[in-house]
Formats: structure tokens, sequence, C-alpha cells
């Protein structure tokens, strides 16, 4: 039986540090903002973005 | 032939700005094959453009801000070094760090520009944008540039930031915030891993023979549920005991006593009895409370609902001394400066005129939007705000003592603080828990004395009451009924600053409205004119003469007039307090007031309506009268309102409308003219000595006062990123036809709680029933109590989301 004891101690562990990771994330500051990062992601390297302008400015050229 | 009729449909087709995507019709300027509807809007392009960030437009389009209005700000006061400090976070004397709120941002796009500013100033190390806060992180290098720098580079291209010196307490707000994160992430850790270890229990899983593996789980759960009783909880018992101090039962107490006894029961059970405890019970009504906390903390974070007259005052004035121009912080302006007061400029206490053209825009304190002419020597108030050119004005009160400023030092403004805390607030949870407190106590009493003989049989009937009557689902419907509520007013651009909020406004039966700003739209007014009928060349000529003034009343006589040609003017002067003169063509146009345009006749003391004289050739054509513009269904909402409430009308106007009003307001409600904020204060104050509770519906600052005083203020603003007065919500203008709606859905939000409050009672019945017997097992407390919980939770957010479909608002 004392299996069960020695595993549940290692369950509570692994827990405790997934809990700790959360506490760390809190006091960083990453629950203080949860919009602007989901946008920060999706803008396009500095190379990549001259090549898409000029594209997109060709594309707005036609809009009008 | 035909070519030419072809460019002229294209010219009729609309054109949209490239950068700010308004529509194109005073001008249109072509650069780079890219078309602009103003010179401002060119401008930050090219800036944009030489930088090479031109990607700031393939993101959104068209996300710039329109510059049409643009006014260049002097911004030399930021070289003050006390104001300096006050407004950055953190220097070393190298590196300075910044955090500068820009309520102009809206899209990715903004996001973009506003985290590549290092591009267009080299001394800015990064920044860093909180799109929901509306904030910019930045930090920069002192020797490279400078804080002046740094705000003019903001404004050039469109994002003029807010400065504000009394916006410091929010670090106060994230610090709660995040312990309520805390809270919520242990108390849910210690919820899951008892819920675990309780599971043999749960399931009646013979351990025989493995008596001890039981003890083991059971001495886990106890060290499990420690910092769930201390951390986690405390805020209930804080509450609880705050509440008791000041001899109120607030909803916290029976909580508290609910929590507390589940501890102490389950530790003697375990202990003592070698029993299993609550402590699952215990650790999941925690996590649950806390998060029903969460999701009714809902707060607009972009929103200040405590705004008092310095956040519309500038934060540094222009004076002379010496002969010098110099700028100082506002807070240093002391009795006899002599003060230089620039077009929209506003003036910030009460002063003398000492030169120059004095035109003041009274807006803020009296809702009227036409300046006023002074003359030398006359007062000028603060709140003022010149239009035209500099002028020179002498200060002879302080700026908290002004005219308008002295409304702040009302014992309104001075509610203290613990007034508004939690543990005093009068809501229908705090007014059934007096009595539920007192009445679960009593049962638990008399459970006890049927048990009498039998001592552990007493305390666990004694404790069981207490447990099984915890208010859990009350507790928990509140606030996700009025979370919930919240969250649709907002859907509705309907913001309010709490859920306290929507009690009180289920708890109303008067209403006053202000005029100007709030019933009426604030920019633009209906134009009619009465007298011959204009031509075309004539329609053009005053077009092309009202478009040289910055008048209001021009500004809306240019937007009535439906003609796409301007003519070059030969001569033109500007009147000020009197009219327009100019000549175009040889033809002669005065434009102005009955005096001005034919000295015969004298201005007629009794018309208070707004008219404007027009003259072609010195022969009389008419006038242009000019009216407010009332809300679009106001009438509705009047009609509607008045079958329930008591309404009345507040205006800092004169009586020139009173019959229109009439019409709206009927023969039965108040209407009141010409109130100063003092007197509109009052008016609110002498409502609730009548037992009255009062919403006000407001806008500017004149209505400050009367905002502060009524049981809820709430204030109408065309674009909710704008300064409002402190104010318990602010509603976007074009949700003002809902108002009748809002109120009645804030009715049925309490109806929803007192419903679920009714079916949590069931609950606790058959719980007594169990307690009653002393027969309430870990396993049926363990059912019970997050079933009630549930059940609450789903009713009331499941029963407000049906009720606001029915209404429309979602």
């Amino acid at each position: 039986m004392s299996v069960i004891v020695v595993l549940i101690c290692a369950s509570l562990l692994v827990a405790t540090g997934f809990l700790i990771a959360y506490l760390w994330a809190v006091k960083h500051g990453q629950y203080d903002d949860k919009y602007t990062p989901s946008v920060r992601i999706l803008f396009d390297d500095e190379k990549k973005s001259e090549d898409r302008n000029k594209k997109s400015v060709v594309k707005n050229n036609s809009d009008f | 032939m035909e070519q030419l009729e072809v460019l002229e449909r294209k010219t009729e087709t609309k054109l949209y700005c490239f950068h700010c995507g308004d529509e194109c019709r005073d001008e249109i300027i072509h650069i780079d094959e890219k078309i602009f509807c103003c010179n401002g809007c060119k401008t930050v392009y090219e800036i944009l453009n030489n930088s090479n960030l031109c990607n700031y437009y393939s993101i959104d389009q068209s996300p710039g801000i329109t510059r049409k209005h643009y006014i260049k700000r002097n911004y030399d006061f930021l070289n003050d070094n006390d104001l300096k400090l006050k407004l950055i976070d953190f220097s070393n004397g190298q590196r300075t760090q910044l955090t500068l709120d820009i309520p102009q941002m809206h899209c990715s796009s903004c996001i973009w520009i506003l985290e590549n500013l290092y591009k267009l100033n080299h001394g800015i190390i990064s920044s860093k944008v909180n799109f929901l806060q509306k904030k910019i992180f930045i930090s920069y290098q002192e020797e490279k540039t400078s804080l002046k720098n740094i705000v003019e580079l903001l404004d050039s291209i469109g994002y003029e930031p807010q400065l504000n010196l009394d916006d410091r307490k929010e670090e106060k707000n994230k610090n709660e915030y995040r312990s309520l994160y805390y809270k919520i992430g242990i108390a849910g850790f210690c919820f899951g891993n008892i819920m675990l270890l309780s599971f043999p229990e749960y399931l009646s899983i013979d351990v025989a023979g493995h008596e001890e593996l039981k003890r083991i789980f059971a001495y886990l759960n106890i060290i499990l549920s420690l910092p769930v009783f201390f951390y986690s909880a405390n805020i209930y018992f804080i509450s609880a005991w705050k509440g008791l101090k000041k001899k109120f039962i607030n909803i916290d107490v029976p909580l508290a006593l609910g929590i507390a006894v589940l501890f102490i029961r389950s530790i003697v059970e375990i202990v003592f009895m070698n029993g299993a405890g609550y402590l699952d019970s215990l650790s999941g009504l925690v996590f649950f409370l806390l998060i029903g906390k969460l999701f009714q903390n809902k707060t607009y974070e972009t929103l200040n609902f405590e705004r008092n007259y310095k956040s519309y005052f500038p934060i540094a004035v222009t004076i002379q001394k010496n002969k010098i121009e110099t700028t100082i912080p506002v807070e240093k302006l002391q009795i006899g400066n002599r003060l230089i007061i620039r077009n929209n400029e506003l003036i910030p206490a009460d002063s003398i005129l000492i030169k120059g053209n004095a035109n003041i825009d009274y807006g803020f304190v009296t809702g009227e939007s036409i300046p006023v002419n002074k003359v030398n020597g006359e007062v000028v108030y603060a709140g003022g705000k010149q239009i035209g050119s500099a002028i020179e004005v002498e200060t002879i009160k302080d700026v908290s003592q002004s005219y308008l400023t002295q409304l702040w030092n009302n014992k309104a403004f001075r509610k203290d603080q613990e007034h508004e805390q939690e543990s005093r607030i009068i809501s229908f949870a705090n007014t059934v828990s007096k009595y539920f407190t007192i009445i679960i106590l009593a049962l638990a009493v008399i459970a006890a004395l049927i048990w009498h003989n039998n001592s552990t049989l007493a305390f666990n009937a004694f404790t069981a009451v207490l447990i099984v009557a915890c208010p859990c689902a009350l507790a928990l419907s509140t606030p996700f009924a009025l979370g919930n509520t919240l969250r649709i007013f907002g859907k509705n651009k309907f913001y309010l600053k709490n859920t306290f909020i929507i009690e009180k406004l289920a708890a109303v039966n008067s209403i006053v409205f202000d005029k100007t700003g709030t019933i009426t739209e604030n920019n633009s007014s209906s134009v009619e004119f009465i007298g011959e009928k204009l031509n075309d060349d004539e329609k053009t000529f005053i077009k092309s003469a009202v478009r040289n003034s910055t008048h209001p009343l021009s500004t809306a006589i240019f937007d009535s007039i439906d003609s796409k040609v301007i003519k070059i003017i030969d001569v033109y002067d500007e009147l000020p307090g009197k009219g327009i003169y100019a000549v175009i063509n040889g033809n002669e146009i005065k434009l102005g007031s009955k005096f001005f345009i034919n000295e015969n006749q004298e201005e007629d003391a009794n018309d208070f309506s707004t008219k404007v004289f027009l003259s072609v050739n010195r022969k009389v054509k008419g006038y242009f009268n000019i009216a407010n513009k009332y809300r679009g269904g106001l009438r509705e909402t009047v009609s509607e309102l008045e079958r329930n409430y008591e309404l009345a009308l507040l205006s800092g106007d004169n009586e020139g409308e009173k019959e229109k009003l009439r019409n709206f307001f009927g023969t039965d409600n108040e209407l009141h003219f010409r109130q100063s904020p003092q007197n509109k204060l009052d008016f609110i104050l002498q409502l609730q000595e009548n037992g009255k509770k009062v919403l006000m519906i407001g806008d500017g600052l004149n209505d400050a006062g009367a905002l502060k005083q009524s049981d809820v203020g709430i204030s109408v603003s065309d674009n909710t990123n704008n300064f409002s007065p402190a104010c318990d919500g602010i509603m976007d203008s074009k949700s003002f036809y809902r108002l009748k709606d809002f109120i009645k859905f804030s009715n049925s939000s309490m109806k929803i709680i007192f419903s679920s409050f009714v079916l949590s009672l069931i609950y606790n019945l058959i719980g007594l029933g169990f307690a009653f017997t002393g027969m309430l097992s870990p396993l049926i407390a363990a059912i019970l109590m997050p079933l009630s919980s549930i059940t609450a939770v789903v009713f009331t957010t499941v029963t407000t989301n049906v009720l606001a479909k029915r209404r429309g608002l979602i």
C-alpha cells in the first residue's frame, strides 16, 4: 500500500510545480494584459513586412 | 463632352481618406497615388513613410485618427522639472521610464506603430502597449531625447497623450486584482487535490486493513485546507469583521460563519473522531465564491469614473513674468499672476480680462457652447475656453476657489471613502443576510437543544445547521446575475462602475435630465433659413464667408449649406460678438446679430432663440434659426419613463426652447432653466430630502455636482474615452434611446436574484432536514453544497441572458 503514498506525494509535488508556475505568471504580469500579446504575436517580422506593404499598396489602390 | 461627364461622376462617388478613412468632403489631397482628406492626415502619412513605417496602413484599413480639427499644442511646460517628476515612473539620470495614457488607440495598427516608436525617435529604447488600458510604457535615454520630444512625437502622429497628474491609485487596483488571482489559484489547487484524496470516502471504498491510509489522506486534507482557510478565504473574514464593527451584518457574516464552522468541525472530526470531515466542501465553496468575485469585478479599465475638474483643466499654464513668457504647472498658479490664454485653451481660475479680444465658450460650465464676448476689465470665470486670438488675464482667485471649481468643496464630494466600502453597501444580499444570520443561529441552537442529552450529537447538529444554512447560493447568485447584467450593459455601450450600481438603478424612482449635450446632440444643430429663398450663388457666397470663421454658429451654417464650390473672398472681417463682413465677387455679405445687419433694429430682449441674420448687398434676406437637435428616441424614452417615474429637466441654458421641451416632457414634469452647477446639486438634494431615489443623467462639468449627489449619476458621452465627470456610469450617446430598457433590465436582474434566493432556500431546507436529525454525512454535504452553488450560477446566468435577448439587449 505504501506505493500509493509515494504516488500521491509525487503527484502533489508535480501539481505544486504547476501552482508555482501559475503564481509566477500572475506575479510577472501575464494576467494584467490579456489582449495585447494576442495581437502582437501576429505582427510580421521586419523583412517580411516590407514585401507585404508593397502588395497591400496595390491592393489599396484597386479599392479606390 | 462624354469624358467630362465621366470625370464629374467620378468626383461624385465618395472618396475616403487613406489615413483616417473619413469621407473626403471639402478638399482632396493627392500624394503617392493616395488620397487624404486634410493636410494633417497627409503629414502623418509623410512622417511614417519617411521612416518606412507604412506597414501601419496594411495591418488595419485606414487606421489613422482624423487631423481635420487638429490644433498644435505647446508642450514647453514639459521641461518643468517638478512636473516631469510627477509624470515619469522612474529615472536614473540616463534611462527614464514613462507611462502615458493614449485614449485614441483603437486597432492593431495603433499597437504596431506605438511599439515601433523607436524608429521615429532614436532616443526611445522601447515602447510597450497595454491595449485594454490604453496605456503605453516607454523607456528612453535622457541624453538623446526628452519627455517633451516624446509627447510632441506622439501628438504629431495623432496619438496625443492625456497628461494627468492624479492617476496614481491604479497601482493599488492592480495589486488587488493580482491577489484575487493568487487566491483563486491556491483555492482551486487545494480543492482539486482534496477532492482527489476524498474519493475513497465518496465511493465508500473499503480500505479495511489499511486504516492508516485513510488517516494519511485525512491529515493531508487538513494540510491542504490550511492555505484555503487562512489565505484564500481571509477576505470574507475581514469583510465580515469590518461590517460587524460597524454593527452591520453583511452577506459575508453568514459566509464567514459557515466557512469557520466547516473548518472547525472538520478538524474536530478528523483529529478526535476518526472521521473524514468536510474539507472538500469547504475548499469548493471558497473556490466558487472567489470565482464569483472575479466575475463580479468586471471593470472597464479604460474608463475613469472618478475624475474631477483637474482632469479637464490644463496641467500647465503660460504666465507672463517680467515680460517673459514661461509655462508653470497649474498648481503653482497664484492670485495676481498674469496669464496668457491662447485659442482653445481653458481659463484655469477666475480672472480679470486685461488685454485682447475675449470670446469665451462656457460650454463646460453652462452647457451652452456659443461663445460670449467680454471686454477688458470684465471677470472671466474658470472653465471658460477662449476662442480666437490669445488674451491676457490676471487671476483673482485660486484654482480651487473659483466659481466652477468650488463645487468640489461641497460635501457631496467629501463622502468618506469608507462609505463606499463593500462591507457597508446596502444591497439585497446584505439586507437578507441580516435576518438570515439571526434565524440560522436560532435554528442551530434549537437543533443543539433537541439533542442536549448527547453532547456529540448536539455538537454535530449545531454545526451541521450552520454548514448547510451557509448562504452560498445567495452569495453566488448576486455576483453572477449582476456581473452578467453589467456585461450585457457593456455590450450596449452602457458602462457601470460596479455591480452595486445596478441595484441602486433598480431602486430609482425619480429621473433628472440635463439638457445640453444630454438630450440634445452635441456637435450638430438644426439650421433653418427663414426669409427669402436663397439662390445657388448666394448659398455659395455664404458658405465661402463662414468658412473663415471658427465661431460655432459659423460652423453650423457651413455644415448646413450643401454646396461644393468655394469662392475666393476679396474682403473679410470678423467683428467679435457682432458678425462677419465679407465681399465676394463684388457682393457684400453680412452675417450676424440683428443689430449688426440693420442698425435701426433693436435686439428683441425676450427672444431667446439663436438667430443669425443675413444681408446681401445691404438687403436683409432673413435669418438662420439655429436650434438644438434632440437625440433620437427622446420622445419614446420620456413617454415610457413618465408612467413609472417622476421626471425633471435642468438646463443651464435660457428658456429659448421651453415650448419645444414641453412637447417632449408634457405639462406635469418640472423644467428648470438657468441652473448653475450649484443649483443642480441643490435640486437633487431637495428631491432626496423628499425621500426620492434620484437618477441623474448629465454630461459636462456643470453637472458634476448633481451627478455626484444623486443616487445614481450617469454621464452621457459621444466618445466614452473622453473625459467625463465623476459618475457611476458612462453611457455612449448612441445608446441613449435604450435608457428605458436599461432601467427595466436592472429591475429584472433584481427579480432574478430574488428567485434564485428562493431556490437556494429550498436546498437549505432539504439540508436542514439532514442536519436536524444529525445525519449530515460528508457525502451529502459534498453533493448538496456544490449542487446548490452550481444551480444558482446556471440559473442566474441563463435567465439574465434569456431576458436580455427578449429585450433585444443581446
